[in-house]
């Protein structure tokens, strides 16, 4: 009986501690030193939000640059990837698929080969970014959809690139859209 | 393949060694009761739990004491979180309004949290109340984490001490080990992961208006400081449904390699510990040379097998890596750097989905579970499984130059060899004849999402997690089912009591012995020859059990990859 007791007491100290008290501490440290951060890097225009600068967005439009495919079209209140191995008839036929939008879309040649991430779906299926690569093959469509001219959307990839601890630059597609919202025309 | 990604891998396993030393150090000391620059601030808290519970710091427990005060205390907790979940509905912090849990998702959760396997049949965003996570879940990350670690502390004892039953006091080990160990470096983590962007507030989700006018739900919630524990405790729970694949949960290059070096920093640095604690760091150097070489292994096939591009993918015209299930903002080297470590170690959490590797890297992640998760391994069990294989090759080499086996000073007889086996055979064996019933039976085959020889795949890691206590999963198999999380919840229990009662019971037997002072004849256990030996029964038996059942799933899958045949 007496283990029985102590198990309680000590399960209950500990739940308050590092149940409540400890997340508590936490949150006031992060809304103090990070506010924006800990509240998910949240965008806002003329005091709506419009996303958040880690998740990504679905953009269809031409004038916009286009996101990576996702398993979950970008409805954030979910997560997922596609979960299909490397064989699987689905993916291929997925892939097939978006090549064909991709090369259609920004009117590439029937053989051009088409960089993975625009084509294959994310882990998170939110994932804000795209490789610059996948962004320059956009860039005709864009400045055309805009009537500006390609040096100008490019500049828009080159002032918003990030690296990457390693490997291939990277770009935010919303924090592109929203620089191509802010160009004059 | 690219040299670079190389370079960073080995470079970060250094920097990850040489934290993990001094951390050791200070680890021995905590669990010696030996005075730290911890202790000032934390002794009086420390001093006031045991007042709580009329507890004599100096008063210890044998085997049986010990084993009943762990169970007890696990029933008790999975009890809570048990209930916590089938009534959140009712409690406040539950700005979403989610009702009570369902029984057997409940009830899986429960017993997977308290086993620090943290599998998830649930999506976080659409299930748990914020309540839940962090009165629930995020506790247990701490408590099992500690468990595990007790455990591997009694049988340190086992070794250390002769002719006594006295093994330590559970409240005692596992309030130093939260108090000054799991929770500092849990805050720290946090306050990283909340720079980073990964988000801590109890704000109710928010809804944007997109660029192009749809509504998107923003999830939120206190996560930053479950996230540091559960890369720390081995754990791997996460607070969202994709886990550290989650813009949230793991926003940035930096907070990966934070959350990367989080699932190695205390399990490389028990191995050091238990060479302190033993007086002999020769010998933890050993243990560690024998799981880097093992890690090294894997690390290198899955970083080869993850580097080549997909190879029917390229033929219709893709260029670059396979990023299908990965985030390009990680890529591939610490995609796979990740996967490897969260499998040795028994982490469980995900930075890209499992499911969409190339098939031999998710052979290796398979391999390095159903060794037992002894490549470092969880917290405390994991070098407790690597323990048992070593009784197991000092029985080998007994034999082989006919001489009772000892290790550490303490003869190995019969009943010790029984209790080291069970735990290395038993989980197999679990593991098979579970995953042969989910085959067998349309409950088992009806949650698959591929088809062929990667659905068989699907359902063996499923079950090689449930019962390693891992956590994660090729992800596309649905087990949010009373079968999965029934037959998953008694996969993850038998999984970890089959290590830790056993354990337990060993050190008993081995503190009773008297010690056998070692001679020219013992067996050298700290030179190469050791090592070589070790590695080589980890895998044989690894590869003799699984070997069939990897032919038909990710072997076969690999073949069929390579000769471009599509599968369904």
């Amino acid at each position: 009986m007496g283990e029985i007791k102590n198990s309680i007491i000590i399960f209950a100290v500990f739940t308050i501690l590092l149940g409540l008290i400890y997340p508590l501490v936490i949150t006031g440290i992060s809304q103090l030193a990070f506010p924006t951060q800990a509240n998910g890097n949240l965008i806002k225009e003329n005091g709506v939000v419009i996303g958040s600068q880690l998740i990504g967005q679905d953009f269809s439009s031409p004038q916009y640059f286009h996101s990576r495919p996702s398993a979950i079209d970008y409805n954030s209140s979910t997560s997922s990837g596609s979960n299909l191995g490397p064989d699987s008839k689905k993916l291929i036929d997925n892939v097939t698929q978006n090549l064909e939008a991709v090369k259609t879309e920004n009117n590439l040649p029937g053989n051009a080969r088409v960089p993975a991430d625009l084509v294959e779906m994310s882990a998170s299926g939110l994932e804000g970014y795209i490789y610059v690569d996948s962004a320059m093959i956009q860039v005709s469509r864009i400045a055309h959809a805009r009537n500006i001219s390609e040096s100008e959307v490019k500049k828009v990839i080159n002032d918003n690139q990030e690296l990457p601890l390693l490997g291939n630059p990277i770009v935010n597609v919303l924090k592109l859209n929203l620089a191509l919202n802010k160009l004059k025309t | 393949m690219n040299i670079l990604d190389l370079i960073f891998i080995v470079i970060f396993i250094l920097i990850t060694v040489l934290l993990a030393v001094p951390l050791a150090k200070y680890m021995s000391r905590v669990f010696s009761g030996e005075k730290t620059f911890m202790t000032p601030i934390l002794l009086p808290i420390e001093r006031f739990i045991y007042r709580l519970i009329g507890a004599d710091e100096n008063k210890e427990m044998n085997w049986k004491q010990y084993a009943y005060a762990l169970v007890i205390f696990n029933i008790i907790a999975i009890i809570f979180v048990f209930i916590l979940q089938l009534i959140q509905g009712y409690l406040p912090l539950n700005p979403e309004g989610f009702p009570g849990v369902r029984w057997d998702t409940a009830l899986n959760t429960a017993i997977s949290f308290v086993t620090n396997t943290n599998w998830q049949s649930y999506a976080g965003e659409t299930t748990m109340s914020y309540l839940t996570q962090m009165l629930g879940l995020a506790v247990q990350n701490f408590l099992s984490a500690a468990v595990g670690i007790a455990t591997l502390l009694v049988l340190i004892r086992g070794f250390t001490r002769k002719n006594t039953n006295k093994l330590g006091n559970f409240w005692v080990d596992i309030t130093r080990t939260i108090l000054y160990i799991l929770l500092p470096l849990s805050i720290i983590l946090a306050l990283i992961l909340a720079s980073q962007g990964v988000v801590q507030t109890f704000d109710p989700y928010v809804t944007a208006q997109t660029l192009e006018g749809a509504n998107q739900t923003i999830p939120l919630g206190p996560a930053a400081s479950q996230i540091s524990i559960k890369m720390l405790g081995s754990n791997g729970g996460g607070f969202f449904n994709v886990n550290s694949a989650h813009p949230f949960e793991n926003p940035t290059p930096v907070s990966n390699v934070f959350e990367t070096l989080a699932i190695l920093l205390i399990p490389i640095s028990l191995v050091f510990t238990f060479g302190y604690m033993i007086k002999n760091f020769k010998q933890g150097l050993a243990i560690f040379a024998i799981m880097t070489t093992l890690f090294a292994v894997g690390m290198g096939i899955a970083f080869w097998s993850e580097s080549q591009p997909n190879p029917i993918l390229e033929k219709i015209g893709v260029s670059g890596d396979n990023l299908e299930g990965k985030e390009v903002r990680f890529g591939v080297g610490p995609s796979v750097l990740w996967g490897v470590s969260t499998t040795t170690v028994s982490n469980g959490g995900v930075n890209s989905m499992h499911d969409s590797l190339m098939p031999l890297t998710g052979l290796v992640y398979m391999f390095n579970i159903c060794t037992g998760e002894v490549i470092y391994g969880g917290l405390g069990v994991g070098l407790i499984g690597m323990l048992f294989y070593v009784i197991l090759t000092m029985f080998i080499a007994g034999l082989m130059i006919g001489r009772t086996p000892e290790f550490l000073g303490k003869k190995l007889g019969p009943q010790e060899m029984v209790l080291a086996i069970i735990p290395i055979i038993l989980p197999h064996v679990a593991i098979l004849s579970m995953a042969a019933l989910a085959i067998a039976s349309p409950d088992g085959l009806s949650g698959l999402n591929n088809p062929s020889s990667h659905g068989l795949s699907e359902i063996i890691y499923a079950f090689l997690s449930f019962v390693g206590n891992n956590g994660s999963a090729f992800a596309g198999l649905s087990v949010n089912t009373v079968f999965y999380n029934l037959f998953g919840g008694l996969g993850m229990l038998i999984g970890r009591f089959a290590t830790i009662i056993p354990a337990i019971a060993l050190a008993g037997l081995l503190a009773q012995k008297g010690k056998v002072p070692t001679s020219s004849a013992s067996f050298p256990t700290t030179g190469p020859l050791f090592v070589i030996l070790v590695v080589a029964v980890v895998i044989l038996i690894g590869a003799l059990t699984f070997f069939p059942v990897f032919t038909l799933g990710p072997i076969l899958d690999h073949l069929f990859l390579q000769g471009g045949i599509i599968t369904g």
